[in-house]
């Protein structure tokens, strides 16, 4: 009967491929959970290898995809690579993959991880960051917090669970929690001189006073301790030293851990990426693949579409980084500044469900300090006409301001603008840069996203 | 004279991006060779009543709320010290809440307020979330639009005498049910809109840069911008709000 119903569910996913409706990466999820609501149950405890989730407010499929390059050369793996990251995503990728599967590696959406670890739980749950984000969809901060902590609490005593030390609100959920190891970046030589706009937790979860900080790395993740209470960053089990960034180009790094040191080189630029790397790095070693066999393989890893893209046009490029918050956003001007001046910006804003339907997070962004750096700046998507006011007040002069809110017509546009041997850089929020995909996929420039799964 | 624009609690109460408001009276003050200052007020600061000519309140998180609100509380003779002299004050969202007499939370808990105007909020059940659109009037009688996004769970009643900030075409308002949305009195505004407020309602903006200004003597005429590209987004979010909303 559970087999008749899954063959239903497996062949709407490929009606859905072959009618063009998109990947299929959800709706055969959506069929199963329907015929047979335990289904995810079910399969995930047919894993021999049992289960990992990934989640975070930023960089959770990088991070699930830099975990899949290190652990997928020894283990058979079931990814929901495509991004769809909801119950109804991971139950799909059940669906298509747990058959010969060891074991199942999933990214979850913040708002849907308590229902998934609830019905799934995992033998490792890796839980990066908490960023403002989408308040319009998620609520505030604080209440994912304590779903988050509801949802450790219920764990088995036997799920090994990785936090990322760096981050107050989610340090806290490992305290006292036996087996749980920690990772950071600690290299005060990459110290933000101060906060940023976009910072969140800066006050003490446990009694509420302001956090002082030794080094602030990344919004409000860093190195921090209440003077009040003195509840600070606990020790780091895996730790990025000696970081070595490089604009745009690779990003080198040494990794201390409870095994060793090793180097690692990563082919992708920005701190946001040695965090997600070393997020993945504890990862698989909780999952019993250690550094010296995990860290070589993030040699020639590729980042998800859009996540750091490179796309080539004839005799110019365009480099694309997604954003969704302020963090996010903050992070991708801060790699992309050495860059950015004279040449040309694209910033693409879409309010759809998945984008957020409030745009006013683009005030959070430090866009003062970045967009006047650029020649030109190109505001496009739903909410063009919000951008270029933002930008206006960003203190970039009016003239270089370019409103185009047709995608197509504004990628083309800035890639005129970059000139031959120039670059265009490309800032879509999520369904802008599905958009951007597609686009690039019916021109040649790179692979649709379901065949580009691992 | 240099006017002071005074931020308050910019770490608890900037949840909807209310930096921007700060960023919108700031540079259209600058543009036009006006003299302004930002003044971040912090937690345990005293607000300064003769200084303070432009105060802004955001919204802050549920949890920072209480605390915030006691500080506030305390404050609260000094921010009347400061309206009865001519001060501007908005307040969007949880500190448009924090204006009124109290906050009555899901499970009967209070949260008093400032009281500086007659009006109060209970908790609903739902979250009023989406764009929206009001019909207003400025100082001078002149109608105006209001465009933005609330999120917000507090329904707003309003005293008897309270003039609201505009009328809801689209969108859910002070409490989904009476039509009316924020509230005026004198030079102060209280208001759920957020996205942030000021950047698409300029006329706003500057009508407290006016207000903010004239405390410090300085009663010139605001030089007309060019707000263009505010028309525009204004426009297209004032039919987002029709289109979905109705």
């Amino acid at each position: 009967m559970f087999a008749t119903k899954l063959a239903v569910a497996r062949a709407a996913g490929s009606l859905s491929r072959r009618v063009g409706r998109g990947g299929g990466t959800t709706l055969p999820g959506r069929v199963l959970t329907r015929l047979a609501p335990e289904a995810v149950e079910r399969l995930s405890a047919g894993l021999p290898q049992g289960t990992a989730l990934i989640s975070a407010t930023n960089g959770k499929t990088t991070t699930a995809a830099m975990a899949a390059a290190m652990l997928g050369p020894e283990l058979r793996l079931c990814r929901n690579g495509g991004g769809a990251n909801l119950l109804s995503g991971v139950t799909s990728a059940l669906l298509q993959g747990a058959d010969g599967a060891e074991l199942g590696l999933f990214e979850v959406d913040e708002a849907a991880l308590p229902e998934i670890a609830r019905r799934a739980p995992p033998r490792s749950l890796l839980l990066a960051n908490l960023f403002r984000d989408q308040l319009d969809r998620y609520g505030e901060l604080r209440l994912l917090q304590r779903r988050w902590r509801e949802t450790v609490d219920a764990l088995p005593g036997t799920t090994r669970l990785v936090v990322g030390a760096d981050d107050p609100a989610v340090a806290d959920l490992g305290d006292g929690r036996p087996g749980v190891v920690t990772f950071g970046f600690d290299d005060p030589r990459h110290a933000l001189p101060a906060m940023d706009h976009a910072a969140d937790s800066a006050f003490c979860v446990r009694c509420g006073t302001g956090y002082r900080y030794a080094a602030v790395y990344l919004g409000h993740l860093g190195d921090y301790r209440c003077p009040r209470c003195d509840m600070a960053r606990p020790p780091l089990d895996y730790a990025a030293r000696d970081v070595r960034l490089d604009g745009l180009g690779p990003t080198c790094f040494r990794l201390d851990g409870p095994e060793g040191s090793y180097d690692v080189t990563l082919g992708l630029p920005g701190i946001y990426n040695v965090y997600n790397a070393v997020a993945a790095l504890a990862l698989a070693a909780a999952l019993g693949v250690p550094p010296d066999r995990a860290a070589p393989r993030l040699g020639d890893f590729r980042a998800a579409f859009g996540r750091f893209e490179r796309l080539e046009l004839e005799d110019r490029g365009a480099v694309l980084l997604l954003i969704k918050n302020p963090a996010g956003a903050n992070e991708a001007l801060r790699t992309l500044a050495p860059a950015l001046p004279g040449g040309t910006l694209l910033v693409a804003l879409n309010d759809r469900i998945a984008d957020g339907r409030d745009v006013s997070w683009i005030w959070d962004v430090d866009l003062e300090t970045t967009a006047p750096l650029a020649r030109t700046v190109v505001c496009s998507g739903t909410r063009a006409a919000d951008l270029a006011v933002r930008m206006r007040y960003a203190g970039v002069e009016p003239e270089r301001i370019e409103v185009v809110d047709d995608l197509p017509s504004a990628f083309d546009r800035a890639c005129a603008l970059a000139g031959p041997g120039g670059s265009a850089f490309v800032l879509p929020t999520y369904t802008a840069m599905l958009a951007l995909q597609r686009l690039a996929a019916e021109r040649g420039l790179t692979r649709p996203y379901w065949e580009a799964r691992a | 004279m240099t006017a002071t624009i005074v931020w308050v609690y910019p770490e608890l109460l900037s949840i909807y991006a209310d930096r921007g408001n700060v960023l919108v009276l700031e540079r259209r003050a600058t543009w036009r060779g006006r003299d302004v200052r930002v003044l971040p007020l912090r937690l345990g600061d005293e607000l300064d009543p003769g200084t303070a000519d432009m105060i802004l309140l955001g919204g802050g998180q549920d949890r920072d709320q209480v605390l915030v609100a006691e500080e506030l509380r305390r404050q609260a003779p000094r921010f009347r010290e400061a309206l009865a002299d001519g001060a501007a004050l908005l307040a969007v969202c949880g500190g448009y809440q924090l204006l009124g007499h109290r906050y009555l939370g899901h499970e009967g808990d209070e949260i008093p307020g400032m009281g500086l105007v007659d009006l109060e909020t209970v908790a609903g059940t739902t979250r009023i979330i989406g764009n929206v659109l009001l019909e207003s009037r400025d100082e001078a009688g002149t109608p105006r639009t209001v465009v933005g996004f609330e999120n917000h769970a507090g329904r707003t009643t309003l005293g008897a005498g309270v003039t609201p900030l505009g009328r809801v075409v689209a969108g859910g308002g002070n409490n989904g049910r009476d039509g009316s949305e924020g509230c005026r009195a004198g030079r102060l505004i209280g208001t759920y809109v957020h996205g942030p407020l000021l950047p698409k309602n300029p006329w706003l903006a500057d009508e407290v840069l006016r207000w903010g200004l004239a405390r410090r003597g300085d009663d010139r005429p605001l030089e007309p911008l060019d707000d263009r590209a505010e028309q525009i987004a204004a426009l297209r979010a004032g039919n987002l709000a029709r289109g979905e909303r109705r």
